[in-house]
């Protein structure tokens, strides 16, 4: 069932790509049908999913690999994977139907973000070291061709630095892997055993070096101050649903990596840079949100708020480390706070940078300056980017406050001088608003004249993703129930 | 020697050897048969040659059950090394004669060709098996005198530059190693390894390294790594595309396992694995830095081949100190002779030569650019490729054994290589409109790329392009059920 669910885009993917003759628009609805019924699938997941035990994985396959150097294909999901499973399923649909209006090589389009969707649900899925690092590196592959093939501007040159840039934090992250293989006993690649026995725990330098390169490979992946520059480069030059799912889905995948494979693997070199986590956690989200404010381009200034909230889980998940606090609830509170973040964020940022993509198609442009009054000009673009701004700035009733008052609750009751990233939402705060002020009120300027409003496909493709952060901040219990065990577990581990 | 093979008649030592006597006689019977056939009607002794190449395989193939021993006083090992070396240097051969066959079919020196290829292909399997050092130097020029003559064959200026570079550094690396041969004889008074290893015990390590260090710069020659890189790039690019196929594939795997043997014999006394590994560091530095700026597609690959060199010589440098080491430097061999071919294939079936030409080749040619796209990934190591399952192991052998530094080297070459494979894969993916423009720029087309433009996309090459393509792909998935054939011991130990 797992592995239907992660690779049937995949066979999609092969079909649009090998029969030559399939027309454009088959090519595209055939997209939007695979990533409904991907929907459907991992509702049905979730619906029966069922707690394994601490530890354990639910929906657990596993199929030997290369036996020798203790490698299987395995997969299973826990409460930490199914709803970034989820959220993957819920933006490739998001995707693929703002896609539907778009004129620009349907079939290869297609065919590449299945091929996307399949290596991300294959990361969030995978329960082996090599296996999420093979997914892990061809969604860098997959998302270095969105961005090359599809992307306007300097494209080939982001493409190029988004691939180098990346493509050095998977191999450090693989360097990591063989380090923890090395270190185990009996060697294995399994995440599962590799969790339970925590081989680097009674050796600081060894365990030091193995987790420095995991951090920096997964640091540059979600990225954290100093590893972001690669970001805003890469998303100004993506097309718009390339962005959606670059920040959406492929930065959960570093900060994933965090919950899942740095801290249950090596928690006593976690608890023992925990605070370099935490400060770089701080810094992230100042500097994230600093630097935003002075954007004068709306995708830019979105790329760095993405750095400013990824800032948010780095200081949860290193405070739920730092040695001196003792409080597991508030540790527990804080780890739960990261995985609603990454939820949260990859929901709403996908809806801002589908919304940014849309004044490019009208205008070409994203800078802020060039509009102005689109309120009344295109009332359904204003409702749904103010809808945007707000759950991004952390408004409670959206998700965003749910996870950032989880997080900050937890992380300050643990690590009190945490409190240093709260101006952090304040400056986010302003920046949206401001934001939102040059854009959608004032006089009717330039660009804006005859701006068009939404269409129906990129109101439904915007539309359900801020739908379902508002049903996130109005009833998070669904969620946290499936979070909470998962954050515990992982509190536990990182603990002992 | 032990003395089961004592007792061993020599009728059964000769049918050990029958792969090696498959290609010799292959050899031999493409030349007669050439010389009776018409000039431009030589076509037949190409099936001679994918015969004797099969038969090899086959032959091969049969005996894996044998177990492992040595024959002919312990001077060649039958063991897991020269089984798949035997399969990897027959197949490599078997790939790079289909890819030529457009290229070469009606060229006046075809039945020529195949021979040369035929007999350097035994020199590279001598140098992959034996157990002597006397045999060794023997092999060296086997696989080396029939190379100089395919790079010249070409006949352009740049074909006739390439072979007098190639000739020279051969033979002043043969030289080397030749003394470095003479040096560990005189230590050892033996040249089989089983003698060294107890000869070399007690002798002074500055001269076993000197006789090591002169063996090596031979073994490099061939294994394409510095030292004795020089040649490759411009060998590559002046000589006929399958040619080039065949000098960056099939050398190396001999010259590879050739090494490994060697360092397996060598006593403690001498730091060897130090030696192998800066030898690595440099090949894999070297390789990539040059390969940076190049724009003609075949020196890239023929500067990609020396850094690939690099990484291959890191379960070399660990022989012995890590389990993962023999079976990780086989499979990676197997992976890039693939990989390698997979890409020259490309080359040759679009018979572009820059860079600019590969322009739009995705919507031209979409299954060539797929091919290109996994060959070119798979050399950078990007999973599920067969050579991402051949750097892993390679990556955690070397760290195993103690070089963790050399993996961390290797690491960061992989992201340098990442970007001029990038530069060839990126045009494809682009419109065609600058095409015009990108070719004007380089240097007049040749009659051949002419007729690539024209003609399209070659049958033969496009074929052997799409089939390695396929298993490069499908390798990696199931690298585990391989990789148990390749764990094994040398024979000689």
């Amino acid at each position: 069932m797992l592995s239907l669910v992660i690779f049937l885009p995949l066979a999609a993917a092969l079909v649009l790509a090998v029969v030559p003759g399939i027309p454009d628009a088959v090519a595209r609805w055939a997209w939007v049908a695979v990533t409904a019924v991907e929907v459907v699938l991992v509702a049905v997941l979730w619906a029966g999913f069922e707690r394994p035990g601490d530890g354990g994985v639910a929906f657990e396959e596993q199929v030997a690999w290369i036996p020798t150097v203790g490698s299987s294909y395995h997969v299973g999901v826990d409460g930490l994977s199914l709803p970034l499973l989820a959220l993957t399923a819920v933006v490739f649909l998001a995707c693929a139907v703002h896609a539907v209006a778009e004129r620009d090589r349907p079939r290869p389009q297609s065919a590449l973000f299945l091929f996307l969707q399949t290596s991300c649900l294959g990361v969030f899925a995978a329960q082996d070291l090599i296996l999420f690092f093979l997914f892990f590196d061809l969604s860098i592959v997959g998302m270095y061709f969105v961005i090359a093939g599809w992307g306007h501007g300097n494209a080939a040159a982001s493409a190029l630095k988004f691939f180098l840039y990346t493509f050095l934090g998977s191999l450090a992250l693989l360097l990591g892997f063989i380090g923890l293989y090395l270190f185990s006993e009996p060697r294995t690649f399994d995440m599962v055993e590799l969790a339970e026995s925590a081989p680097l725990d009674g050796n600081p330098v060894a365990g030091g070096f193995v987790l420095g390169a995991i951090l920096l490979g997964l640091a540059i992946k979600t990225p954290t101050f100093p590893f972001h520059t690669w970001l805003p480069p890469a998303h100004t030059d993506a097309p718009a649903i390339g962005s959606a799912v670059l920040a959406g889905i492929l930065l959960k995948l570093g900060t994933y990596g965090f919950v899942r494979i740095a801290m249950p693997m090596l928690p006593a070199a976690w608890r023992d840079w925990a605070w370099v986590i935490v400060v770089v956690g701080i810094v992230s989200v100042l500097y994230g949100a600093l630097v935003a404010l002075a954007q004068t381009d709306l995708k830019r200034m979105i790329a760095y708020t993405s750095v400013n909230h990824m800032g948010y889980v780095v200081l949860a998940v290193g405070a739920a480390g730092v040695a001196g606090g003792t409080d597991t609830q508030a540790r527990e509170l804080a780890v739960t706070g990261a995985l609603t973040q990454m939820v949260s964020h990859g929901l709403i940022t996908a809806a801002l940078f589908l919304l940014a993509g849309v004044l490019r198609a009208r205008a070409g442009t994203y800078h802020m300056s060039a509009f102005g009054g689109l309120a009344s000009v295109a009332p359904r673009f204003a409702v749904l980017f103010a809808v945007g701004a707000f759950a991004s700035l952390g408004l409670p009733g959206f998700s965003g406050f749910i996870a950032e008052f989880q997080i900050f609750a937890g992380a300050i009751g643990a690590v009190p001088w945490t409190a240093l990233a709260l101006p952090g939402i304040l400056l986010t705060a302003a920046l949206f608003l401001l934001a939102t002020q040059r854009l959608l009120t004032g006089e009717v300027r330039e660009k804006a004249v005859g701006f068009t409003d939404l269409r129906a496909s990129e109101v439904l493709s915007i539309g359900p993703l801020l739908l379902l952060s508002l049903l996130i901040g109005v009833f998070p219990r669904p969620l946290l129930e499936l979070i909470e065990p998962a954050a515990a577990v992982v509190v536990d581990l990182v603990g002992r | 020697m032990d003395a089961v093979n004592a007792g061993m008649s020599m009728e059964a030592d000769f049918a050990a050897l029958l792969p090696e006597l498959f290609l010799l006689a292959g050899a031999v019977t493409a030349l007669l048969t050439g010389s009776f056939l018409p000039r431009d009607r030589q076509s037949p002794t190409r099936l001679i040659g994918i015969i004797a190449l099969l038969g090899a395989v086959v032959s091969t193939g049969t005996g894996l059950s044998a177990g492992s021993r040595t024959v002919f006083e312990g001077s060649f090992s039958l063991d897991t090394p020269t089984t798949i070396a035997r399969l990897i240097i027959c197949t490599a051969t078997l790939l790079v004669i289909c890819l030529g066959a457009d290229e070469l079919r009606g060229s006046p020196r075809e039945s020529e060709t195949y021979a040369l290829m035929l007999l350097s292909t035994l020199g590279a399997l001598v140098m992959a098996g034996t157990d002597d050092l006397l045999i060794l130097a023997v092999a060296y020029l086997l696989a080396s005198i029939p190379l100089y003559a395919l790079i010249g064959m070409g006949r352009s200026p740049r074909a006739a530059e390439a072979a007098l570079k190639t000739y020279l550094l051969g033979a002043f690396l043969g030289i080397a190693l030749l003394l470095g041969i003479t040096i560990l004889y005189a230590l050892a008074g033996a040249s089989s390894y089983d003698q060294l290893r107890a000869g070399l015990a007690d002798a002074p390590s500055g001269a076993i390294a000197a006789g090591l260090l002169g063996v090596l710069a031979g073994i490099a020659f061939k294994a394409g790594a510095v030292p004795g890189h020089f040649w490759v790039p411009d060998a590559s690019q002046g000589a006929g595309v399958a040619v080039a196929a065949f000098l960056t594939t099939v050398p190396k795997i001999g010259a590879l396992v050739a090494a490994y043997r060697l360092l397996s014999t060598l006593p403690d006394s001498v730091d060897a694995p130090l030696v192998i590994a800066v030898l690595a560091a440099a090949s894999m530095t070297i390789g990539n830095f040059a390969a940076f700026s190049q724009t003609n597609v075949r020196r890239l690959l023929g500067w990609s081949t020396v850094s690939q060199a690099g990484y291959l010589l890191v379960p070399v440098a660990v022989a012995g100190a890590s389990d993962l080491a023999l079976p990780s430097l086989l499979f990676y061999l197997g992976a890039y002779a693939l990989s390698n071919i997979g890409a020259f294939a490309v080359v040759a079936a679009t018979g572009h030569d820059e860079v600019g030409q590969y322009r739009g080749l995705a919507r031209r040619s979409p299954w060539l650019a797929g091919v290109l796209v996994v060959s070119l990934l798979s050399l950078v190591g990007t999973p599920p490729t067969v050579v991402f399952v051949g750097k892993l192991t390679t990556f955690a052998a070397g760290w195993d054994g103690g070089l963790a530094w050399l993996v961390v080297v290797a690491a960061l070459n992989t992201v340098a290589s990442l970007f001029y494979y990038l530069r060839w894969l990126a045009p494809m993916f682009q419109g065609a409109e600058f095409q015009r423009a990108a070719t004007e720029s380089t240097e007049p087309s040749t009659p051949d790329q002419q007729a690539g433009d024209t003609v399209g996309v070659r049958r033969w090459p496009a074929t052997v392009a799409v089939l390695s393509g396929g298993l490069v792909v499908a390798g990696g998935v199931v690298a585990g059920l391989v990789w148990p054939a390749l764990e094994g011991t040398l024979a000689g130990l």
